[in-house]
């Protein structure tokens, strides 16, 4: 337990200056680094043609959806085509077409879902220009987004698409990709072009080592919260996560973006105070701002809970192996590694879905009952912090709901941010909130009751649903780990698994944008003795409960069909 | 329609200018200066017979950070493997049984009775082997498989219930076979992260070394 406070330490201590340089990048603000980036970006934005004009919330998601597209199809014939490419040094054939559709789509919505194995199924230049890319252009377009949309709540310009691609990736994403990549290959993570090689062994026989660019792809893999391994069984492979060390690094790699967006929307909101001189703050220091903390502290306490339950379940292990009489003491071991332990692999199942990397360092699928459905419920809720920017629009969605349902309970038209929150905006939080958990189950029903979704189920029981309903919360939360047991290179489970994600991303990113946009273009209201404050510890409360309450109407009979079911069935 | 074709140009250039950026600058520059800085690290950390890190895949008997499939008798065992460690023969190469390169874990859920049936034949299997070894003293991660299916390490339990059919096996004593336990565990990381963990691996190339076969 206590390498789990002192790791979590580490992010507490990070996430602050993170999130100041972030603030400072989003708003265009002198860093400490503008000489040298100044120039790499000039030199972009003259190649490319970008002017960095302001452009409207439509604009802006439109030019995301158009970049987002165009990358989808280069990715796509790359795929299809890399027998034919350069850097294949282990002779892998094209990629078929509806595994093909589903990767792509899946690494350019920052899922990481993966039906291939990558050791088997990918040649080095898709690994590098397929699966690096996208996870650096997914990872900065998510930020982006975020970024206008917190731009546009605390009253600023919505900006420019372009301008905050390239500016995210060069200034931090590549830089700090780089520094972690360089530590990642010190505990042992190749680094290498060569092919996979074949040593003998002591005994006399051969052990084939898969080789690799690995460290370059397992930085930003974890920088971008994207979570999509270089081998099949992802961090948990010693080669992708060698060490104790490493696994700390990537986890503090994958919290500390997400993390540091709510940093960011603090201080965008609490310098705009300043500048309107609204509040008497000129010489305090900001921190994260008031409400930023608000949110940051829900989301720690969501995170809290879930860290608990999996942490418990996992030590007290599988009752089915304490009644063989062996020594269980270690907790529930199958599916992970001795390097990790317990403390390690709970701490990284809960971090890698409650801020929806995807990345595993054990099986999720071997977890104990309510150990797994921490990480599905994580999913489900998709806003305890979340993946990179998209957690904290995610729970912007649920700060608009608290306040419009604790509106009506006092009878007082909602605000949020000194702006109404009316119809138009409800109706597309409304969106937000039911596309979600539309995908997870419309899409975990039709596979159960199809042959072909069916066909996938590799577990017995309860276990089986669990399977299907971990497989839809992960693409529709742009997740990408899996209850990895689940056949699921097929075309029913590629292509379902494919339109969950694509919905799962865009229709929500679109839908906030508009709300970012409506809310920008709105009038202030003055604050009065009888609007409802939201920068305070009973709002963090109401909305601790409020995302409870919905996740218990939504979710629940789906989870008591699936983990609480087998839970029951072991201990009872 | 112009407006259109304009604005999907730009964003191929700039895919382009990206790629170039994140898929090539970013990992070769890497590449570069991992293989120059950190040759051994960098190539997989292949060791050799007497367990010093090596460049050359030739002269390597595997790699220090992945696990091995060991019969033999005087042998320290891993973990279980659903993947063999990606361990084979000649034999079982032509024939198929080793279907190439790979990772991972069986993937059976906590109530899968395959699992339990799994366990109870391995843990007869051991006991039968290790005369003397009570099922209390048998730790979990000995006989569950590991995540990736290339663990290298066990716990120090798991060595320590071990040790006297080795020693009988491989005629070294019973200290030998301790000592050399020992001199290949590692603590937690500053006494606090991660779990106290012993290479497989190389504690078999100790043995190995101490029997005279390298």
């Amino acid at each position: 337990m206590l390498q789990i406070i002192l790791t979590l330490a580490i992010f507490l201590i990070l996430v602050i200056p993170m999130g100041k340089y972030m603030y400072h990048i989003a708003t265009e603000q002198k860093t400490f680094a503008d000489k040298v980036f100044d120039s790499v970006d000039r030199l972009i934005y003259k190649v490319c043609g970008i002017k960095g004009e302001n452009m409207g919330w439509k604009t802006y998601a439109l030019t995301l959806l158009t970049a987002n597209a165009v990358m989808v199809f280069v990715g796509y014939l790359i795929l299809r085509l890399q027998n034919f490419l350069f850097l294949n040094p282990n002779g892998i054939d094209g990629m078929e077409a509806s595994l093909s559709f589903n990767t792509v789509i899946s690494f350019m919505t920052n899922t990481n879902l993966q039906h291939y194995s990558g050791e088997s199924g990918l040649a080095y230049v898709s690994q590098m220009c397929v699966i690096i890319f996208m996870m650096f252009t997914s990872a900065a377009s998510g930020y982006a987004a975020c970024m206008a949309f917190c731009r546009g709540l605390s009253g600023r310009k919505v900006g420019n698409f372009y301008r905050d691609m390239v500016r995210i990736t060069t200034r931090i994403l590549i830089p700090v990709s780089f520094i972690v990549a360089l530590i990642l290959v010190s505990q042992g993570t190749p680094q290498t072009l060569i092919g996979n090689l074949t040593v003998e062994t002591v005994e006399g026989k051969l052990q084939d080592l898969a080789m690799g660019p690995v460290a370059a792809l397992e930085a930003i893999k974890h920088l971008g919260t994207n979570g999509g391994g270089f081998f099949g069984a992802n961090s948990a492979t010693p080669f992708e996560n060698p060490t104790v060390i490493s696994n700390i690094v990537e986890m503090i790699s994958m919290m500390i973006l997400p993390g540091a967006c709510v940093v960011t929307f603090g201080h965008m909101l609490a310098e705009k105070r300043r500048e309107l001189k609204e509040a008497r703050i000129e010489k305090k220091k900001i921190w994260m701002g008031r409400q930023g903390a608000v949110i940051f502290g829900a989301m720690a306490i969501l995170f809290a809970v879930g860290l608990l339950i999996c942490y418990n379940a996992e030590m007290t292990g599988n009752p089915i192996i304490r009644e063989m009489g062996i020594d269980q003491s270690a907790g529930s071991m199958e599916g992970k590694e001795v390097r990790f332990g317990v403390a390690q692999s709970s701490l990284f199942t809960t971090v890698t879905t409650s801020f929806t990397t995807g990345t595993v360092n054990n099986m999720h699928d071997t977890l104990t009952p309510l150990g797994g459905m921490v990480p599905m419920l994580h999913m489900m809720l998709n806003c305890v912090f979340g993946g990179k920017g998209v957690g904290l629009m995610n729970m912007v969605m649920y700060v608009i709901l608290a306040v419009f349902i604790c509106g009506l309970m006092v009878g007082r038209t909602p605000e949020y941010l000194n702006k109404k929150i009316e119809g138009k905006e409800m109706k597309l939080v409304a969106i937000v909130i039911l596309i979600h958990p539309l995908l997870i189950l419309g899409f975990s029903g039709l596979a159960v009751s199809l042959q072909a979704g069916l066909d996938g189920i590799t577990n017995p029981s309860f276990h089986g649903l669990s399977q299907v309903l971990y497989e839809y919360a992960s693409s529709a939360a742009n997740n990408g780990s899996g209850f990895e047991g689940l056949a699921d290179n097929s075309v029913f489970w590629n292509v379902t698994t494919g339109l969950a994600m694509f919905f799962g991303r865009y229709i929500a990113i679109v839908a906030q944008l508009a709300i970012a946009g409506s809310l920008l273009a709105k009038k202030k209201v003055n604050e009065t003795i009888g609007t409802l404050r939201t920068d305070n510890v009973t709002f963090m409360i109401i909305l601790v409960f409020i995302v409870y309450i919905f996740a218990a109407l939504t979710f629940f009979p789906a989870l008591a069909l699936g983990p609480i079911g087998e839970h029951l069935s072991l201990w009872m | 329609m112009k407006k259109l074709g304009k604005s999907i140009g730009k964003a191929f250039v700039f895919c382009a200018v990206m790629m170039l950026l994140c898929s090539f600058a970013y990992p070769l520059a890497l590449t570069g200066i991992s293989q120059v800085a950190m040759k051994e690290k960098a190539n997989g950390n292949l060791i050799d017979k007497n367990g010093n890190s090596t460049a050359d895949p030739e002269e390597a008997v595997g790699s220090a950070l992945v696990g091995q499939n060991f019969t033999e008798d005087y042998f320290f065992k891993g973990r279980v493997s659903s993947v063999n460690y990606n361990t084979y023969t000649e034999d079982q190469k032509e024939n198929g049984e080793y279907a190439g390169v790979s990772s991972g874990s069986y993937n059976y859920g906590n109530s899968n009775p395959e699992l339990k049936e799994r366990i109870e034949k391995d843990l007869d299997e051991f006991l039968a082997t290790h005369p003397g070894v009570k099922k209390e003293d048998v730790p979990s991660d000995l006989l569950t498989a590991s995540g990736s299916g290339l663990d290298p390490h066990i716990s120090p339990e798991a060595a320590e219930v071990q040790v006297k059919a080795v020693a009988e096996h491989s005629g070294l004593s019973e200290e030998t076979v301790r000592e050399i336990v020992k001199e290949n565990t590692e603590e937690k990381v500053l006494g606090i992260y991660g779990e106290a963990r012993v290479n497989v691996l190389k504690c078999n190339l100790g043995i190995a070394e101490k029997m005279g076969l390298i």
